[in-house]
């Protein structure tokens, strides 16, 4: 089980979280509660080392992320390195405060496209969301620029009680902006979003006329905007293949250089992450004990073990394994076939069902409330 | 967007790119969120895709380079094409 497999493919994508540093404070957020500070972060040369060893590794995205990773004040260098590398760069941002100045500058150094959040299309209400005030307008004139500029434009939306209501008005959204792509992300309960699931979490009534609302649009829209659902685990009948399945695609490098095979993997008590300034990110994509904690399907408990989907969803989503059911080696809680799935609706269906959702608790540095961790019954 | 004919000039948009994959050896098109896995055809199609050619001179150009029936070319190109167009990863 230990042994590595000689079939492990290369990794497609990385996910280079290059601050916790955001403007923004969305309590859905799927960084972890304990941020990264900036006196932590990664410096410039070693980011690039990073991205080359990611070239010749087989990576071909690089999602320049964070927090808001125009805060850096090197982002246009580190995206100007993946270009020279031939590697696909993807700005994952805010549009806020800085992040129009730095947007001309990122496109001649040849960003290939951009991912712009938007959290409603209704500016007062996306304003509470996003605990900013003021930067709807700021995500509108940044969204325009973008597409002024040829860049490929990909409105994201997360969905969730606050907005589920708006979702018809968001491709609408996308539409007058002149995205090319909309991703209708229903909240996944990680980090700050399981922190304020009872806040956030939508009636299934409510999740069932937003899919409604997006199919709709995507055959009226063919051919002009197309639009990514991601829907909500806690409703679905199978869980997702998380990150295309643990180890096989993906790899997350937090501010501070600790390499992930998901962002929210931190959370599984007594995993071994390797770090970027003591081994090769090949080393550890092969040989570190995460990465190969939970790869392939020898891991597997029944159901799954026996399961024909278990090369499709590779078992469901570990972190929400360890969340819900208390073990990070369980089949996904979100599964129709888990034995905790009928408790897990109904969970989700009576926090859906409070008549006032209670208040956010907005993403903050250092502001994680220490017993706020996994409190669910195992 | 209205669909596509011989006549059409197809180009890729800023934001899409063929590249060569040294670790899987093969031509990959890079575009937002996507990886598509190319088949020789359609590297064949897609390295003549420019922004001046029509879907027709593809054609014609693929079939005297490999000795065959341009019509038949064009009626396996165009679904290729549109399908890509449809995925907004290509324009015209
Ligand atoms: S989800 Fe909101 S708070 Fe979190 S990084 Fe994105 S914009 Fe910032
Ligand atoms: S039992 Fe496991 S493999 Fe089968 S569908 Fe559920 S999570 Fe996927």
């Amino acid at each position: 089980m230990n042994a590595i497999s000689p079939a492990v493919p290369a990794p497609i994508g990385l996910l280079a979280e290059l601050t916790h540093r955001c403007p923004l404070r969305c309590p859905y957020c799927s960084n972890p509660l304990e941020l990264d500070r900036r006196s932590g972060e990664l410096d410039t040369a070693t980011w690039q080392r990073v991205l080359s060893e990611a070239a010749e590794l087989g990576v071909l995205h690089i999602h320049l992320s964070g927090g808001e990773p125009t805060a850096r004040a090197d982002i246009v260098e580190i995206t100007g390195h993946c270009a020279r590398l031939g590697l696909y760069s993807n700005l994952i941002t805010s549009g806020v405060a800085g992040a129009l100045q730095k947007l001309e500058p990122l496109a001649d150094v040849g960003l290939d496209h951009v991912q712009l959040s938007v959290q409603a299309a209704d500016a007062a209400r996306a304003e509470r969301i996003g605990g900013l005030r003021g930067a709807q307008e700021q995500k509108l004139v940044f969204g325009r620029r973008v597409v002024e500029l040829g860049l490929p434009l990909t409105l994201n939306a997360v969905i969730h009680r606050g907005n589920i209501d708006e979702v018809q008005a968001i491709i609408d959204l996308a539409v007058e902006l002149g995205a090319r792509r909309l991703e209708i992300a229903h909240t996944q309960y990680y980090g700050w979003a399981y922190l304020n699931r009872a806040a956030l979490m939508p009636t299934r009534a409510d999740v069932a006329l937003s899919i409604a609302a997006v199919e709709a649009a995507r055959a009226r829209l063919a051919g002009r905007l197309v639009i990514d659902l991601v829907v909500p685990d806690y409703y679905a009948k199978y869980p997702k293949a998380c990150a295309g399945g643990w180890g096989r695609r993906l790899m997350n490098v937090t501010p501070a250089g600790k390499v992930l095979p998901c962002h929210a993997a931190e959370t599984i008590p007594g995993l071994e992450f390797w770090h970027v300034t003591e081994h090769s990110l090949g080393d550890i994509w092969h040989r570190s004990p995460a990465f190969n904690a939970y790869r392939g399907t020898d891991w597997m408990p029944e159901p799954c073990r026996s399961c024909d989907r278990r090369e499709l969803d590779w078992g469901g989503c570990r972190c929400q394994a360890l969340a819900l059911a208390g073990d990070a080696a369980a089949t996904d809680p979100a599964c129709s076939l888990s034995p905790l799935h009928a408790r897990i609706k109904d969970l989700a269906v009576s926090e859906a069902a409070t008549e006032v959702a209670p208040d956010y608790r907005y993403r903050v540095i250092g502001g994680a409330p220490a017993a706020a961790r996994q409190e669910e019954p195992a | 967007m209205s669909a596509l004919t011989p006549l059409s000039v197809p180009r890729l948009p800023r934001g899409v790119r063929m590249r060569f994959d040294p670790v899987r050896n093969s031509q990959v098109l890079l575009a937002p969120e996507r990886t598509f896995d190319l088949d020789e055809v359609a590297v064949a199609v897609l390295e003549l895709v420019d922004g001046q050619r029509t879907i027709g001179e593809i054609a014609g150009e693929l079939a005297s380079r490999y000795a065959a029936d341009k019509a038949e070319i064009e009626a396996d190109i165009l679904p290729m094409l549109s399908d890509l167009a449809s995925k907004r990863v290509l324009e015209t």
